[in-house]
């Protein structure tokens, strides 16, 4: 076992660090305070290569391995959870399923322009009724000649208005399983434009208010019939199996937010006096911080664990890593929140107004724990894992 | 188009500076980065690339950890690295680190080298100019503009207040400045791709037409009597005085200092 990285994730790392520092880090607070999208970053991001890190080169990506990736959106997460959630969202949840799912044309007509981030990728799997519940979906496509037609409406989606690709699932008829009628849902590819699909409602978000997350509507929405993702009736699988691959993008970017606030924290406790002491000379502090770092170095540890797994995966294509995944996810999100909340507690009074970071990064860490299947829900994938 | 481009792995000012015994910069010690003016000459030439599909070549001369500024300039897009490491070449001053290189360069073609203006190590400027003297071509310094015309480069010279126009034939030298352009950052891909290539490493024995006296500390007409960090400036005073009374007090300490 080595725990070292190579010279190349190492580069990568400093690329991945300076590229944050120097154009994603001035425009975190100016990204929260208007919740705008922040689109120049992400022409940047593009420029650079970071939207498509593990998409293979045959498919105008990077070819980078997952670790490669999961550093990336943590470095940028440790400076902006907003920026680190659009790279992970659109490279872990519409990406991945069509390298993963798509047949050849739909690779070649898709993957270029998102790998190359020309276009925005999103993935809308979650309704009003069908959250934790991803069997609750309401949204229907029925086959009419070469078109399926698309009704119903998807929320919370992350890249929503942005994104000029999606990845859509939708119930496609109802088949007996078990002895029991169940709903058959399948995927689809739907793209920007095509009439019948339409925006409702941003949200109002407590963190990463930049990342635009809006209501999707499909009213008759026609799609061609080759854009299914998958088999039919396969969508719940490949929903799952995508989400198990999102959450090591979200563990990272909760991984980032925790370094960043105990980064910002350190460099506070040693400036702030009181009782004529700079505060990290009491040892109060000190036990704080030691936490907070053990806490970030384990999940450091776990997260690039489960991206590993998946880089095995990638190879092998039976290599499991949904647990990994979900323990890296559950860990990684609990630490973030009680990093930032220490952080804020550290900071005190100031750490409780937005012209400190931590502020913020304390609203972005909550989210962690809750999208791409919340804490419960890695607990049981975890332990369901245990009791099979 | 064949661009050569001469890149040093030079401090990060944001770290400490060490010293060897003998003055000279201990560089192993010491965090590093690509000099910034020569970083700017990189992505001229990968311009080029991009318009003109010229190769460019990176060479280096400096200890073997140097190959990092190389593998980063090929993250960044450079086709071809060649380190130039020999422990006989240390402690080089410009005089014998631009021997060196011309050495080097003798070995390859090229229609355009390309240089940083100057590295924030040293501040001399002299390396580039010398080069293009060792090979017989033509220099065209402190460009803030590089345009190809035909088989001739048009180059923006920059001044304090203004700029001069100048056109020469290739093969020639340009001496860039960091404000030519902004480097593109390297690609994740890229980096890969960087440490799976071969660099070449080149010794004494590969330079050509260069006299072991010009090379290394002994070929250095410069020598360094003595080198130190940065003396950190103490805190200052502070006074809080009325705004007549800080007059004569500013006044007072400025003649003290015998700043007039």
């Amino acid at each position: 076992m080595d725990f070292t990285l190579s010279k190349e994730h190492e580069m990568a790392r400093t690329l991945f660090r300076e590229f944050a520092e120097k154009e994603v880090k001035p425009l975190a607070v100016e990204v929260d305070e208007t919740e705008e999208f922040p689109r120049a970053t992400v022409e940047k991001m593009a420029k650079a290569g970071f939207m498509g890190i593990p998409i293979p080169k045959e498919y105008g990506g990077q070819g980078c391995d997952v670790l490669t990736y999961a550093m990336c959106v943590e470095e940028l997460a440790k400076v902006c959870g907003t920026t680190a959630v659009i790279v992970s969202a659109h490279t872990s949840l519409c990406c991945d399923p069509i390298l993963t799912y798509g047949t050849e044309e739909q690779k070649q007509k898709y993957l270029p322009d998102l790998a190359s981030g020309k276009k925005i990728g999103a993935f809308g799997l979650t309704e009003p009724g069908a959250g934790t519940d991803a069997q609750g979906q309401q949204t229907k496509a029925v086959l009419e000649g070469d078109e399926w037609v698309l009704n119903g409406s998807k929320i919370f989606i992350t890249n929503g208005k942005e994104a000029d690709v999606y990845v859509i699932f939708a119930i496609t008829g109802v088949v007996e399983k078990r002895g029991r009628m169940t709903k058959e849902i399948s995927a689809f590819i739907v793209e920007k434009g095509t009439p019948g699909f339409t925006f409702g409602t941003k949200e109002k978000k407590m963190g990463i208010r930049g990342s635009s997350t809006y209501e999707l509507i499909f009213t008759d929405c026609r799609i061609p019939k080759e854009n299914m993702l998958g088999q039919q009736g396969k969508g719940f699988g490949i929903a799952m199996h995508t989400l198990d691959g999102g959450r090591i993008g979200i563990a990272a970017q909760a991984l980032g937010i925790g370094e960043g606030a105990l980064e910002r924290t350190i460099a506070y406790v040693q400036e702030r006096k009181q009782f004529g002491r700079a505060i990290g000379a009491f040892q109060n502090t000190q036990f704080q911080l030691a936490d907070m770092a053990t806490k970030a170095q384990a999940a450091q540890y776990m997260v690039y664990k489960a991206a590993c797994t998946k880089d095995q995966y990638t190879k092998d294509h039976k290599t499991s890593y949904n647990v990994e995944a979900a323990m890296a996810k559950l860990y990684a999100a609990e630490m973030a929140m009680e990093v930032t909340t220490k952080a804020v507690q550290l900071h005190g009074g100031y750490g409780y107004t937005r012209e400190y970071e931590v502020e913020r990064m304390m609203r972005d860490a909550k989210i962690t724990e809750i999208y791409e299947g919340t804490s419960e829900v890695q607990r049981m994938v975890i332990s369901a894992n245990l009791l099979k | 188009m064949k661009v050569v481009v001469c890149v040093k792995q030079v401090p990060d000012t944001k770290g400490g500076v060490k010293f060897n015994p003998d003055g000279t910069l201990d560089r192993a010690a010491m965090l590093t980065i690509m000099n910034p003016d020569d970083k700017a000459g990189l992505e001229a030439a990968l311009r080029l690339k991009d318009q003109y599909g010229a190769e460019v070549t990176v060479v280096t001369m400096g200890l073997p950890k140097a190959e990092e500024v190389l593998r980063e300039a090929m993250a960044m897009g450079a086709d071809k690295g060649i380190l130039v490491t020999d422990r006989v070449l240390g402690g080089a001053d410009t005089w014998a680190t631009s021997q060196t290189l011309a050495g080097a360069l003798r070995n390859l073609d090229y229609d355009l080298i390309i240089t940083g203006r100057q590295a924030i190590d040293g501040d001399t400027a002299q390396v580039g100019p010398q080069i293009s003297e060792h090979l017989g071509i033509p220099v065209i310094s402190y460009a803030q503009k590089i345009e190809i015309e035909g088989d001739s480069v048009v180059v923006e010279r920059q001044y304090d207040d203004r700029y001069h126009v100048l056109k020469a034939k290739m093969p020639c030298l340009i001496t860039a400045l960091a404000e030519l352009n902004e480097p593109r950052y390297m690609t994740p891909g890229g980096i890969f791709d960087a440490y799976k290539a071969e660099i070449t490493t080149w010794g004494r024995a590969d330079l050509k037409d260069v006299e072991d006296s010009n090379l290394g500390l002994k070929g250095s007409p410069t020598q360094i009597a003595r080198a130190s960090d940065k003396v950190r400036k103490g805190k200052g005073e502070k006074v809080t005085l009325d705004p007549s009374e800080s007059v004569e007090y500013i006044m007072n300490k400025l003649k003290e200092k015998h700043v007039i």
